[in-house]
């Protein structure tokens, strides 16, 4: 079953995180206060990926522009 | 000459034949040595090994060094918040403290092993003294227990685990036995002489036994004369100093056990580390002693002694013996072989690393060994000159004040020991040899095709399987012993942190049957856990010749 054994391999690779991270050898509450942290350091994260990142870039990429615009302007004035 | 002709006649061990020449490419054993070279030369090493020395210590991943500091950084800030949280009594201090009056004074528990017991090791604690039922033999028995406070404290179910494959005790030739030609001789004894002496070697506790003993171990070793003591940590420790004192120099490896390193340190002499199986590094620390002499006064040193040991036990390694001993007699000075694991192990006799490189016994000064192993005893012994041992018999502190060994251990001994020499009458002895032969060179084949990073000799019954990252070390420890199979998983401080390894000890009584089910056991939870980290694949054993790509060059 393609279900089931995608299910697997992804406990598999959340075995593999315990491991790789320790959190195999933790308590239950030190567990939730790890994912706890790491989930809301992931999230905010995301956040300011999704939010800020398109921002920035459309501003970066007026700037360009309008450089190159310049120039092409100066360039129309002369030859006239 | 007569090495060079037994290269070129037949096949080595695994598999491999010699190349065109006769000269084996790999490892040391390079070119032909020219006739009029002298055998102790060492700059010319290729008439010194009479076989390939194949030892192998493959580099950690990067990766996976990462991913292990990354884990016990995660590990040492839990830690931090837990101690606070004790320390402010929001958690229950279930460790050891210091009472109230003497909070003033130098703390106790606040270095770095106190930190990592606490913290690191309690998490993972339910892996060792692990409390066991029957004779630790090829299978034992175990008590199942359980705990429900995450291993402060643990209780008994009551059940029993029976017949988990034993892969960690030293049992190299099975010896460990409750039933045999060994177990009825000890227990005649036992109702002859009884359990103990109750008095030391000087006063009235030699007897005929310990004398026969001696006589058979200076026999198997093929020295002039040998003594036994009671402990083997003590054989160390108590007769090295008698053996150096102020003044003298002792070169110690850098891996060797904590008893010579006591012993050593107990007897007050300068002790300089050579880096671990590293005759470059010897020799060097050898030529700096001879040419600049004592540290202030630039006096000669009164002697040289040079600490080694026959089988590294977490290493899995063997001493370059043919080199060491060629330094030895080039810059004049002594040897002290310490074959704890080795005696019995290796050699085609059973008789030790000297056998395994077929060396003289006459080139070590100091042979010691322990009964512990091998055996299936308690003990050690030194064996040398008739000289040397006279002097130890007198000047030795385990001569003039520990307990002699008890009579029916001395029996157990020599049953053993006669098994293993064949002079019983049956062959069992030699046939045990060559099936823990037979098993190391399987095993460790075996794995090493599977992808994990094994480290030492070819050769070596012990055999460490590197892990790395701390929660794979309490993983793998459990998920063996749910497969019914009982490892030795080793951590800080016993290695370097980043090294942690489970270490396995094969042993003449594991049939090929059950070393299928182990490695069965190991494939499946090296793919659980991800523990194959080799990049060097190796092709399955097939009859060709030994070229440079087969095994990894030995690191210089």
């Amino acid at each position: 079953m393609d279900i089931k054994s995608m299910k697997n391999y992804l406990y598999w690779l959340y075995c593999q995180f315990e491991l790789i991270t320790c959190s195999y050898l933790m308590e239950p509450w030190e567990k939730l206060l790890f994912y706890t942290f790491n989930i809301s350091m992931l999230v905010m994260v995301l956040y300011t990926a999704c939010i800020f990142v398109p921002v920035h870039l459309s501003m970066a990429f007026q700037f360009f522009l309008h450089l190159f615009g310049n120039q092409h302007e100066n360039t129309v004035s002369i030859v006239k | 000459e007569r090495h060079t002709a037994a290269l070129g006649a037949q096949p080595r061990a695994n598999g491999c034949s010699g190349g065109a020449h006769g000269a084996l490419r790999n490892g040391y054993v390079r070119g032909l040595p020219a006739p009029d070279t002298q055998i102790n030369h060492i700059v010319h090493n290729g008439g010194l090994y009479k076989r390939p020395f194949n030892e192998a210590f493959e580099e950690t991943p990067m990766l996976v060094a990462v991913l292990t500091y990354v884990g016990y950084g995660v590990l040492t800030l839990f830690g931090y918040l837990r101690d606070f949280m004790r320390q402010w009594k929001i958690e229950k201090c279930q460790n050891a403290t210091e009472r109230e009056e003497q909070k003033d004074f130098v703390p106790l528990y606040q270095d770095f092993e106190n930190f990592y017991n606490r913290n690191l090791y309690m998490r993972i604690r339910d892996s060792w003294n692990r409390p066991i039922c029957s004779v630790p033999g090829a299978k034992v028995d175990m008590m199942e227990r359980v705990s429900h406070d995450y291993n402060w404290t643990f209780t008994y179910t009551g059940r029993v685990i029976k017949d988990i494959i034993n892969m960690g005790s030293y049992n190299y030739l099975g010896f460990a036995q409750n039933t045999g030609t060994c177990q009825e001789a000890a227990a005649k004894v036992l109702s002859q002489y009884g359990a103990g002496v109750c008095s030391t070697r000087q006063e009235m506790g030699n007897v005929d036994k310990h004398e026969e003993l001696e006589k058979l171990v200076a026999r198997f070793l093929g020295v002039e004369s040998a003594m036994a003591y009671g402990m083997g940590f003590a054989t160390n420790s108590m007769n090295i100093p008698a053996l150096v004192g102020k003044g003298c120099l002792i070169l110690s490896d850098e891996l060797n056990h904590a008893s010579l390193v006591l012993g050593a340190r107990l007897s007050g002499a300068t002790i300089r580390i050579f880096k671990h199986n590293n005759m470059q590094s010897l020799e060097k620390l050898l030529k700096d002693a001879i040419v600049h002499g004592q540290p202030r006064t630039r006096r000669p040193w009164k002697k040289i002694l040079i600490l080694v040991e026959g089988i590294y036990s977490m290493e899995g390694s063997i001493v370059r013996l043919p080199e060491v001993i060629a330094l030895k007699k080039k810059y004049k000075s002594y040897l002290y072989l310490d074959e704890a694991h080795s005696i019995g192990a290796l050699g085609p006799h059973g008789r030790g690393v000297v056998d395994y490189f077929g060396l003289s016994p006459e080139d070590v000064d100091v042979m010691m060994g322990t009964f512990t192993k091998s055996f299936g005893a308690a003990g050690g012994y030194i064996g040398g000159k008739k000289e040397l041992i006279d002097y130890l018999r007198t000047h030795s502190h385990s001569a003039v004040y520990a307990t002699s060994m008890s009579p029916p251990v001395v029996e157990q001994i020599i049953t053993s020991m006669k098994c293993i020499m064949g002079e019983d009458g049956t062959t069992v002895g030699k046939a045990r040899v060559q099936q823990l032969a037979e098993n190391t060179r399987y095993f460790r084949r075996r794995l090493k095709e599977m992808g994990f990073i094994i480290y030492g000799n070819e050769d070596s019954p012990v055999v460490p399987l590197m892990l790395y990252m701390p929660a794979k070390i309490g993983a793998f420890g459990r998920e063996m012993l749910k497969r019914n199979i009982g490892v030795v998983v080793v951590g800080f401080p016993a290695t370097p942190i980043i090294e942690s390894r489970a270490r396995f000890c094969l042993s003449a009584a594991h049939t090929k049957e059950m070393l299928d089910t182990a490695l069965k056991e190991i494939d499946e939870v090296g793919d659980l856990l991800q523990l194959k980290y080799s990049r060097h694949r190796l092709v399955p054993l097939l009859d060709r010749p030994f070229d440079e790509t087969t095994y990894e060059e030995t690191e210089d």
